[in-house]
């Protein structure tokens, strides 16, 4: 297994040792015992989460647009220098392999970013174009700032225009003296910024921000809290809410954009991209993504009749749980892929996957509470529970 | 004078009022409530005392607010947030400090090095109370019977229902809580004095008792019924201080259509044949309403506001032997740094919770010995909080906001409440000499100390005698006795006046219950 560039300073911090594999490379799953208060302070202070396992590519080059251009669902043709994309890419039949972001470093210079390693898809599509595709996972180490004071930390150990990014944007800066990029994105759906940093530097970085951040009541804060966070802004996560279609073993695991709320992604009318003619014919979509806000005072009748408070577990839960048209358990029409307790929210929730026809209205959802089956009733959501204003807010 | 018809009108904008007001008002009732000072929030108030600094000036911790309340209302949207504290820290003169996680395996350890017994008792312990806690949470959760007699006897069965739901060994264990001292019943589970100092002083807290008076251990289990997401007996900083979550009511409020007027000081309420009519403001200014609904303490709205010549006599006499007796001060600090705690260096988790100095159990009896021959103790118990460190919107970067509970401040003292006047400067002295002994060059990092004595409770926030639960939660107090016998559902004796406040079931603490049930009485008797 690898180590990250941050390994030799998450170490000591890592009260809990509860580390898990990702990508490959040690990753931290919370550095305290329990990871609510690192969901706290990404939520009402700021967090540093280290994201370096996330797979990157610098694809550089005259074509490097149009190879681009090709594969992604998005239209990237007029994506300006500092800015970023979040995008999909499909197979020829239109289902989903990855999805991720794409920002623009120069007008030939982008850097990729996707939860699996996507090296070889790109290579099978640059026959003909002047394309170079540099795998940078290692050389480039990355660090998500997330949380309402993320802004402040950033301002206070870097120059430039970091305090006006707007969202989605992305800027060159500079921090500790190193040279770097620092972008307005992130996936805890709230206020913060990703940083990309040559390797080789990493540490002074990760140093700067905490020791500027310790102001700011900033922790470092691992895995399990950014699921929670996550899951809040009803942000999609590979393996768990769908699968690479490359890795998928029967048509049922496969998902086309639209069936994952990433519709709004897929531009149609343009030039020729992979899946284009396939996604035209998918467009009515057999299932639908969505999000379920589960009933609490069913759930508290439920515990009671066992004599017990609702117990629910602060850690988000990825495991499928069946979705049903009836309290019976009769007629499924669907299945969560994750969700968790919001403490912020003061609500259960979830992300699933349910037939299109059924998507309005209530379900019921299954629960075992003393290792009896039940269900309770489920309010469908649009899948985007936590959205506060200031993730997009224009800074003057 | 204006003749708008509300149809309650709220005198307060404590967190109950509040909590009130959203009630009625997403019933749909038409709804004022008419606030005296400018800031919202009663004693559950943030102000901004020196720029840049946000104290939560009175009350500093939230555990007790209901989370049905939290739903109903919605109030998550509208600003409600709490951050759970993981560490009870008691640092100690003997340079060693205990600290009790919220993971009981390193709680155990920790206690271990005082007491190796205690340390695995620690855990049943905390089951037990929790258990009691969720149990107790039921009878705050809805309206005290309002007697004992059999016309009252769907309340009787509800609390003969969670009585059954006792084990012959709980019911015993209740019993001792509503009878026995804090220290006597901590005596029948753990042997370290130290682990005890902390434990009992949870049943002094807004009562003027000692560790060692009987019926201290009920306070103890009335600060073990609070819970943040199903976690019992776990409290938390209310993010921008507590002022917050009286905010978050007030946007509850005001979103279900209530008026909220600040600056509105009611001086009286106007009485016709034994009925509320409507209220009239300091300026002379009257309104009207079809009914009043104090979240004022039994004290200032049937005294002050009503008086006596409205109530029967029976009632002023038990009025009058209603206990408020203030017992505890504030002391708020803003620094410009932290100096360490000489047992526990460095700033760590151990100072993201609730810091306690309280020794042992011979410490906090000696300081209650002080306060019953009307002196502040010499040496009293500290609650400290740094809610700065977790919340960084209070304080300026790398400064921080101390929040210091101190008991015994006796609001009587030997010369009369009035000496307080003459006696803030050595009560604020008084607390930074005892914290410097725990964490040496605390004076250095001041940059403004702000001090509050139960006569400055009384007058800021209308807290009788300074009490902040607005009487004191003792068992004599409590349930269908609360504020009188015969008083406990939210109704007075004047028609169509009503009281929400702490001082009615199930009392204080920012636990909103008050409010809610007054109000869900309220509606129930005007459909």
């Amino acid at each position: 297994m690898m180590e990250s560039p941050f390994f030799a300073r998450q170490k000591p911090l890592c009260e809990s040792m509860r580390w898990t594999i990702w990508s490959g490379y040690y990753a931290v799953q919370s550095y305290l015992l329990k990871h609510d208060l690192e969901y706290f302070a990404l939520r009402t202070a700021a967090g540093l989460i280290d994201v370096s396992p996330l797979c990157k590519y610098l694809i550089t080059g005259p074509d490097s647009r149009s190879l681009l251009c090709r594969i992604m669902t998005r239209d990237l043709s007029r994506l300006a220098p500092g800015r970023v994309a979040y995008t999909c890419w499909c197979d020829p039949d239109g289902f989903v392999i990855g999805d991720g972001t794409v920002m623009c470093e120069g007008e030939q210079e982008f850097l990729l970013t996707s939860t699996d390693p996507s090296y070889a898809w790109l290579m099978r599509h640059i026959r003909g174009l002047d394309v170079d595709i540099n795998d940078v996972t290692q050389a480039c180490a990355a660090l998500a700032l997330q949380g309402p004071a993320s802004r402040e930390i950033l301002l206070s150990v870097c120059s430039g225009p970091v305090g006006t990014l707007s969202y989605y944007h992305a800027t060159r800066s500079e921090i500790a003296g190193v040279p770097l990029w620092i972008s307005r994105t992130g996936y805890t759906g709230d206020l913060g910024y990703e940083i990309w940093i040559p390797t080789k530097s990493a540490g002074a970085v990760w140093d700067a921000l905490m020791a500027s951040g310790a102001d700011y009541a900033l922790r470092p804060a691992g895995l399990k809290a950014l699921d929670v966070c996550r899951v809040e802004a009803g942000l999609l996560l590979q393996h768990v809410d769908y699968h690479n279609v490359l890795h998928a073993l029967i048509n049922d695991r496969k998902s086309t954009p639209y069936e994952l709320g990433l519709g709004w992604m897929v531009k149609l009318d343009r030039t020729p991209f992979v899946g284009q003619s396939a996604l035209r014919r998918l467009k009515k979509p057999r299932w639908k993504f969505i999000g379920l806000d589960i009933d609490w005072p069913e759930t508290e009748a439920l515990y009671k009749r066992h004599n017990l408070p609702p117990a629910l577990t602060s850690e988000a839960w990825r495991t499928s749980v069946p979705i049903y048209l009836d309290s019976g358990r009769q007629h499924q029409i669907g299945y969560a892929t994750s969700g968790t307790w919001s403490p912020i929210l003061k609500k259960n929730i979830a992300l699933a996957t349910i037939q299109s026809e059924f998507a309005k209205g209530t379900c019921q959802i299954e629960m075992t509470v003393e290792h009896t089956r039940n269900t309770v009733t489920a309010r469908i959501v649009p899948p985007r529970f936590f959205n506060p204003a200031r993730k997009t807010r224009r800074f003057e | 004078m204006s003749s708008d018809p509300y149809e309650a009108i709220i005198v307060g904008a404590g967190h109950n009022g509040l909590v009130c007001a959203a009630y009625l008002a997403r019933a749909g009732r038409k709804v004022l409530v008419l606030e005296r000072r400018e800031v919202l929030g009663g004693a559950a108030v943030s102000e901004e005392v020196i720029p840049g600094f946000t104290f939560s000036v009175a009350s500093y911790v939230v555990s007790l607010f209901r989370p049905r309340i939290i739903r109903e209302l919605n109030l998550a949207q509208h600003g409600y947030r709490v951050i759970p504290m993981d560490c009870a820290f008691q640092p100690l003169h003997d340079g060693t400090g205990l600290a009790r996680w919220g993971d009981p395996d390193r709680t155990r350890l920790e206690i271990a090095r005082y007491s190796p017994h205690d340390a695995e008792i620690y855990p049943e312990f905390s089951r037990a109370m929790t258990r009691m806690g969720q149990l107790a949470a039921q009878i705050i959760d809805r309206p005290a019977p309002t007697g004992l007699s059999w016309r009252h006897a769907r309340s009787v069965r509800d609390i003969w229902k969670i009585w059954k739901q006792l084990d012959s060994r709980e019911q015993d264990l209740l019993v001792k809580l509503l009878t026995l001292s804090a220290a006597d019943f901590l005596d029948q589970w753990f042997e370290s004095d130290i682990l005890k100092g902390p434990l009992s002083a949870s049943g002094i807290i807004g009562t003027f008792k000692g560790v060692c008076s009987p019926g201290t251990a009920y306070v103890l289990l009335h600060h073990y019924m609070g819970e943040i997401d199903g976690a019992f007996r776990s409290w938390g900083f209310s993010v921008g201080g507590t002022g917050a979550v009286s905010m978050a009511c007030a946007r509850a409020a005001s979103h279900f259509g209530a008026a909220i007027r600040t600056g509105a000081s009611v001086t009286d309420i106007i009485i016709n044949n034994n009925r509320a009519k409507g209220v009239v403001l300091d300026s002379g200014e009257e309104i009207k309403a079809h009914a009043v609904i104090s979240n004022l303490d039994p004290h200032n709205t049937l005294t002050n506001l009503v008086g006596h010549e409205h109530l029967p006599d029976q009632l002023v006499e038990s009025l009058g032997r209603y206990k408020y007796r203030g017992s505890s001060g504030k002391v708020n600090l803003a620094l410009d740094g932290l100096p360490d705690f000489t047992c526990r260096p460095g700033i760590g988790d151990h100072l993201r919770g609730d810091i306690a100095i309280a020794p042992d159990v011979q410490y906090l009896e000696r300081a209650y010995d002080e306060a019953k021959y009307g002196m502040f103790s010499r040496r009293p118990f500290i609650n400290v909080v740094i809610p700065s460190l977790t919340d960084p919107t209070i304080a300026p970067p790398g400064c921080h906001v101390m929040s210091c509970f101190v008991q015994y401040a006796p609001y009587e003292l030997a010369k009369g409440p009035a000496d307080w006047d003459n006696e803030r400067e050595q009560f604020g002295q008084t607390v930074l000499d005892t914290l410097e002994e725990y964490m040496p060059g605390l004076r250095n990092h001041l940059l403004h100390t702000q001090v509050l004595t139960p006569l400055d409770l009384e007058r800021t926030f209308g807290l009788t005698q300074g009490n902040i639960f607005h009487g004191e939660l003792s068992l004599e107090q409590l349930l269908f006795q609360r504020p009188a016998w015969g008083l406990a559902s939210y109704r007075t004796p004047i028609k169509n006046l009503w009281m929400c406040g702490s001082g009615t079931h199930p009392g204080g603490g920012i636990m909103g219950a008050s409010g809610e049930l007054a109000a869900k009485a309220w509606l129930r008797a005007n459909r």
